[in-house]
């Protein structure tokens, strides 16, 4: 019982630190690149604009959806690393 | 063939296929009617709640909200995208391995308290009802447009469709309408954008026209377009005109409120295994993006395609504006809805459309005897005629009626289900009759979705005067109270039933009276003690914006009342170690 205590929290903590950088990324992107560093990304431009107006429009949505299947693949090998999946 | 009976003919098919399928998916348990048997592949899962999400706003406003503002409403596409992140990583796989049928009832178990469950039944209830108001008068509109009956008379058609397929199926027969709904709804938004993109740009995929050269100047669109806009006075469409710090809590605001909408959560119970609501989050986003990355090409081609219609000529030159008796049809076929305007103020006969607030720009107008902007153009009409404005063959204008009563039907029937279900698992099944029967309380089911739907279409009939701000409304309550109950009750074992109360009442409480204070208590015109403008926002925060303010008060009340009373007792505990855990009954329940 103590070790799948332990086993438990390993799994728990990994899971932390996996959804702990995922939203990282997700703010970085949309509020980040798509708001608040858009003056900082000015000098980069993109089909008529600036990298910061693609970030807002099309860039977080892309990342997002990398992000979703990077999260959902990473944690099915950490549920069968820790037998934890069903 | 005839516009007309094209119309009737796509619509009619589509209709049919729903009831179709409606016969095909009956639910025979309240486990088939709650979460279709939660049999449902991911993928599957995926474009029904794509199609379940994405209702008659996302279908038929967000272009235009888009089109006319520019970069600053990129907020509405970060925004009802980026909840899908958190739903992913935060809620859906640990709600699916709680493994019941309603959102309350997770709230209600995981903080042992029936007053909880009853605050997260009303939320529910109140954020869902007024976010169905908007499908349904989005029926009747679309209805009255292309079909030429009545908005009444459209509604009750789309009431009894509804009715159909979502009393007899419920998830089940909800779950296969909404995966048809999905293919007619993107087929619909994505043909007349691929024709308009390959006009304009000659680029076939209209996320990359959105960033391409024009074919007939051979700039970058973006460029004209903030040229056609600033040359009449307009703000650019590419700059940033906005208060960042609203952007951001905006953005916020609606990217956990669509983590906390229940109607969007409860699809999540409907797929076999945990890994799967994992997944199928992913593949709802894939399904989503199709149009929301569209949307932003179809607004700014559409916004350039209205200028240069109006305004041919150079600006300032006498003749540089369209002649009235020279508008296009489509022009005069919305001129009969109301929705497009046109007011000769100077009498020159000429359409003058620019932006008269705009002090400098109006001065300079006023020279060339131009006497105040004389065209107004309702945002929401973009996507509808769009296949129009750029000429498209009479099939596609049939499709795009489709697709927007495909669009609203989807979002009311996710809706109705999850009053529906409110109302007889958590409050029949939970507090007035424990001991019902299965049979029983799928009858009573049946009953809550009927009444559900007669109460959602009496209020598409009759919309309260404030049926336009209730998408605040909904997302302010879904972001500042049902969204922090659930995280705290996932990720965090010391949140107890006092907490979380104090926690959702308090974030509910500080968001509803934001929203009133500037939109009128009960939205009741003057009533409110604020006029709803940027200068009288505290921090320049907009009542739309105060969700996720509301649901950091929420976590900071809960957290504050939890420390100082009681920690939750073991088998709660054990309840969260459980949910965090997908295999069946983990090591930590193991007692």
């Amino acid at each position: 019982m103590r070790q799948e205590n332990t086993e438990a929290a390993a799994y728990w903590s990994a899971n932390l630190k996996l959804i702990r950088n995922v939203l990282i990324v997700w703010a970085l992107v949309s509020f980040g690149g798509g708001i608040l560093f858009r003056p900082l990304l000015s000098g980069i431009a993109v089909g008529g604009t600036d990298l910061g107006f693609w970030f807002a429009q099309q860039g977080s949505i892309i990342v997002f959806i990398v992000l979703i299947f990077y999260y959902a693949f990473r944690m099915n090998a950490l549920d069968r690393k820790h037998g934890a999946d069903e | 063939m005839e516009q007309q009976t094209l119309i009737y003919l796509v619509v009619g098919a589509t209709f049919a296929l729903y009831v179709g399928i409606a016969v095909w998916a009956k639910a025979a348990t309240t486990g088939e009617f709650y979460a279709a048997g939660r049999g449902i592949h991911p993928i599957t899962n995926g474009m029904a709640t794509a199609a379940d999400w994405m209702s008659a706003a996302s279908f038929i406003s967000m272009a235009g909200l888009i089109a006319f503002v520019g970069y600053d409403n990129s907020t509405f596409l970060m925004g009802w995208t980026g909840g899908y992140v958190l739903l992913a990583c935060l809620l859906a796989p640990y709600l699916r391995k709680f493994g019941k049928y309603t959102v309350p009832e997770f709230i209600g178990d995981r903080f042992y308290s029936q007053g909880a469950r009853i605050i997260a039944v009303i939320c529910l209830i109140v954020a869902s009802v007024t976010y169905v108001i908007g499908q349904m008068t989005g029926v009747g509109v679309t209805f009255a447009r292309f079909l030429q009956v009545d908005a009444a008379t459209g509604l009750y058609i789309g009431a009894a469709i509804v009715f159909f397929y979502a009393v007899l199926g419920g998830m089940k027969g909800i779950t296969y309408t909404q995966v048809a709904q999905y293919v007619v709804l993107i087929c619909a938004y994505t043909v007349p954008a691929v024709f308009i993109s390959l006009n304009l740009t000659g680029n076939v995929l209209p996320p990359l026209g959105l960033f391409s050269n024009t074919v007939q100047e051979g700039v970058p669109l973006l460029v004209r377009l903030d040229q056609v806009v600033t040359d009449l006075g307009f703000n650019s469409y590419t700059g940033h005109h906005t208060n960042t710090l609203n952007m951001v809590l905006f953005t916020m605001s609606l990217m956990i409120g669509t983590a906390g909408l229940p109607h969007v959560i409860i699809r999540f119970f409907t797929v076999p295994k945990v890994a799967d609501a994992r997944w199928s989050a992913g593949w709802a986003l894939v399904f989503i993006a199709l149009l929301y990355l569209t949307a932003p090409a179809v607004g700014a081609m559409a916004r350039l395609n209205i200028m240069d219609t109006v305004q041919p000529g150079p600006v300032g030159v006498e003749g540089g504006s369209l002649t009235y008796e020279e508008r296009p049809d489509w022009f005069r076929t919305w001129e009969q809805t109301g929705l497009i305007q046109f007011d000769d103020k100077n009498g020159d006969g000429r359409i003058q459309f620019y932006n008269d607030r705009n002090e400098t720009f109006a001065a300079q107008a006023a020279e060339w005897g131009w006497e105040g902007n004389e065209l107004t153009i309702n945002q929401d009409i973009l996507v509808l005629a769009n296949p129009e404005i750029a000429q498209l063959p009479n099939w596609v204008v049939a499709l795009v009626a489709a697709g927007g009563l495909a669009a609203a039907l989807s979002t009311a029937a996710g809706l109705l289900l999850a009053i529906a279900s409110a109302i007889s698992h958590d409050l029949i099944k939970s507090i007035i009759n424990p001991n019902i029967s299965d049979k029983g309380e799928l009858l009573a089911a049946r009953i809550s979705m009927t009444f559900a739907i007669v109460v959602a279409t009496y209020l598409g009939l009759n919309p309260p005067g404030f049926a336009a701000q209730t998408v605040a409304l909904a997302f302010g309550i879904a972001a500042a109270s049902i969204f922090p109950a659930l995280m705290m009750g996932i990720f965090s074992k010391r949140i107890n039933s006092l907490g979380a109360s104090a926690g959702m009442l308090s974030g509910l409480i500080f968001t509803v009276v934001y929203i009133f204070l500037y939109k009128g208590w009960m939205f009741l015109p003057g009533t409110n003690q604020f006029p709803d403008t940027a200068e009288y926002w505290v921090f320049g925060i907009s009542p739309l914006s105060i969700g996720a303010v509301g649901a950091i008060v929420n976590f900071a009340v809960a957290y504050g009342v939890s420390s100082v009373t009681q920690e939750p007792p073991v088998e709660i505990q054990e309840l969260v170690e459980s949910v965090r855990v997908p295999r069946g009954a983990g090591g930590a329940v193991d007692h």
